[in-house]
């Protein structure tokens, strides 16, 4: 995809908690419209960076450049979900919430939303269940709702943090097929991934990370078994008695504790 | 029977002010309790309502037994524990519940000290387990202005309100809602718990905002058919407290909260939506 502006640029980059490092140094453009894997093994702050990206981490260092998109345009499913599951809300309420940019906290759903809610559902193949309490969906159907209200979003940029964790392959296959459709409108999506074989298939480019970033680029290229084993030899090294990281470039200074 | 009834409060000024001073608490007040429920925050609203003693105390130092001055002594009074809380578990290791705890016992202590100091154990019964039945104008206007208001800005805050207990995370990166609706529910509840305590007294006040609501867990499925539940309960709890006092002595804001208590038992043994007896009885599960 030549000549694209980029949708993200990270300018030397840091996320981290307590002063350590969870990932560090990333340097680089995502394109406008890739759709870019993110792989390391556990530890290698993948969901770290996604959490950056979206405004819930600042960085330790460096800085990032969202192209002027603001927090309305990127739509976020994080791993860890703070989901009350018990609440008593429908399916089809809980999928509207993804209207939010349109509607707010107090314009109604009209006809046209409610229509664009039912289709939603649809494309996620629980039309059916509009009507029923979140708490009485199964963990594979409750990730269906998520997809459907990422749908809704209408997002310019995605961020996917492990969205197949803990659900069957149908599942996955038809989530998967989701994606497929985002990327082919246009659409900024980054996956948070552990599944190399679903990588492969399925997304065009990666960054495999390992607390650093190992490889960025073509899938292909970048997991080869070369990368994949030096990944895991990186992310073991993580140290809570770690000097101060001296690759910095003098922007800002830090003292050790 | 009928007269039973209705015959006290066509009979007694005191009477029918209890009665609109305990309807308007019963119509601003469960709504709060449905999110206190929902929000896992029920024993923060028993908390706040201790923590608003000291500035009611502080009022009364000032002032004497004003509605004006322990009423805004409690509102201050409230509003910085839950703000101090607040702020501490946001920046320290603690999280919100020790922080409140911490909080609302040193304000506690604080209140039962000023009011043993300077004024006599009649008084503290009074900030304790307030005075329904002796309510005068300006305290029935207070309770009726704490309640319209509340009940308008819930209208206002409902959707961002909601989707901050159920998936706070999402409306943090859709919108900046997250923290000023947090903020105005926390003014919400301490709104509501000053109405209480000049009715109720601070120990009972948090009972007619939390039994009703979660008493109306167990009869609707969802937010708005659980605040309109809620409201009905505290309602019929309400007259029945008031008449139950009446006809037997007993005082009036424990009948009142006793009487939830009683709707809540019912509602646990009878409700359709999880009641104990409804999951004893062997029913077809559906096709799907």
């Amino acid at each position: 995809m030549p000549n694209r502006e980029p949708a993200i640029a990270f300018h030397d980059l840091t996320f981290g908690y307590d002063r350590h490092p969870a990932v560090h140094h990333i340097t680089g453009e995502v394109p406008r419209g890739a759709l870019l894997a993110v792989v390391g093994p556990n530890g290698a702050g993948k969901s770290t960076l996604l959490k950056g990206i979206v405004g819930e981490l600042s960085p330790l260092g460096g800085s990032l450049d969202l192209d002027g998109m603001k927090k309305s345009d990127i739509a976020y499913l994080p791993q860890q979900i703070e989901i009350d599951r018990s609440f008593p809300i429908s399916v089809f309420d809980c999928v509207a919430m993804g209207l939010w940019r349109e509607i707010g906290a107090w314009r109604g759903v009209d006809a046209k939303r409610d229509h664009e809610v039912a289709e939603a559902l649809a494309r996620v193949g629980l039309q059916d269940l509009g009507d029923r309490a979140v708490g009485a969906l199964s963990g594979g159907q409750f990730q269906r709702v998520l997809f459907a209200r990422l749908l809704l979003q209408d997002a310019a940029l995605i961020l996917l943090d492990e969205p197949f964790r803990a659900v069957d392959s149908k599942t996955i296959d038809d989530l998967i097929q989701l994606i497929l459709s985002w990327h082919a409108e246009g659409r900024t999506v980054l996956a948070a991934l552990h599944e190399i074989d679903q990588v492969r298939a399925h997304f065009p480019s990666t960054l495999l990370l390992a607390r650093e970033v190992v490889a960025w680029g073509e899938t292909r290229k970048v997991l080869t078994p070369a990368n994949l084993a030096k990944s895991r030899q990186l992310v073991e090294a993580f140290d809570a008695h770690a000097e101060v990281c001296e690759r910095e470039q003098g922007e800002r200074e830090r003292r050790p504790a | 029977m009928i007269d039973a009834i209705i015959g006290p409060f066509i009979e007694f000024s005191f009477m029918r002010r209890a009665l609109v001073g305990c309807l308007a608490l019963s119509l601003g007040a469960p709504p709060i309790g449905v999110f206190l429920m929902l929000r896992r925050m029920s024993l923060m609203g028993d908390a706040m309502s201790h923590a608003i003693l000291p500035g009611a105390a502080i009022g009364y130092l000032l002032a004497g037994l004003s509605l004006f001055a322990m009423s805004l002594g409690g509102f201050a009074a409230g509003l910085a524990v839950a703000i101090a809380a607040g702020l501490v578990a946001r920046s320290t290791v603690l999280r919100e519940d020790a922080s409140l705890a911490a909080f609302y016992l040193v304000s506690l202590a604080l209140g039962v000290l000023i009011v043993s100091v300077r004024g006599s154990n009649i008084d503290l019964l009074h900030v304790l387990f307030g005075t329904v039945l002796a309510l005068d104008d300006a305290a029935i206007l207070l309770l009726a202005g704490i309640s319209t208001v509340s009940l308008v800005v819930l209208a206002v805050i409902y959707r961002p309100l909601v989707l901050e207990c159920f998936d706070p995370q999402f409306l943090r990166s859709a919108s900046a809602l997250s923290s000023p609706t947090h903020l105005i529910f926390l003014v919400l509840v301490v709104l509501n718990l000053v109405a209480g305590f000049q009715a109720l007294g601070t120990l009972m006040a948090v009972g007619i905002m939390l039994l009703p609501a979660i008493a109306a867990r167990f009869w609707a499925e969802d937010v708005s058919g659980m605040i309109l539940v809620a409201v009905g309960i505290a309602f019929i709890a309400s007259v029945s407290g008031l008449l139950l006092s009446y006809h037997t002595g007993a005082p009036t804001g424990p009948a009142i909260i006793l009487l939830c208590g009683i709707f809540y038992l019912l509602s646990m043994m009878f409700g359709p939506r999880g009641g104990l007896l409804w999951n004893l009885v062997p029913r077809k599960h559906l096709e799907a």
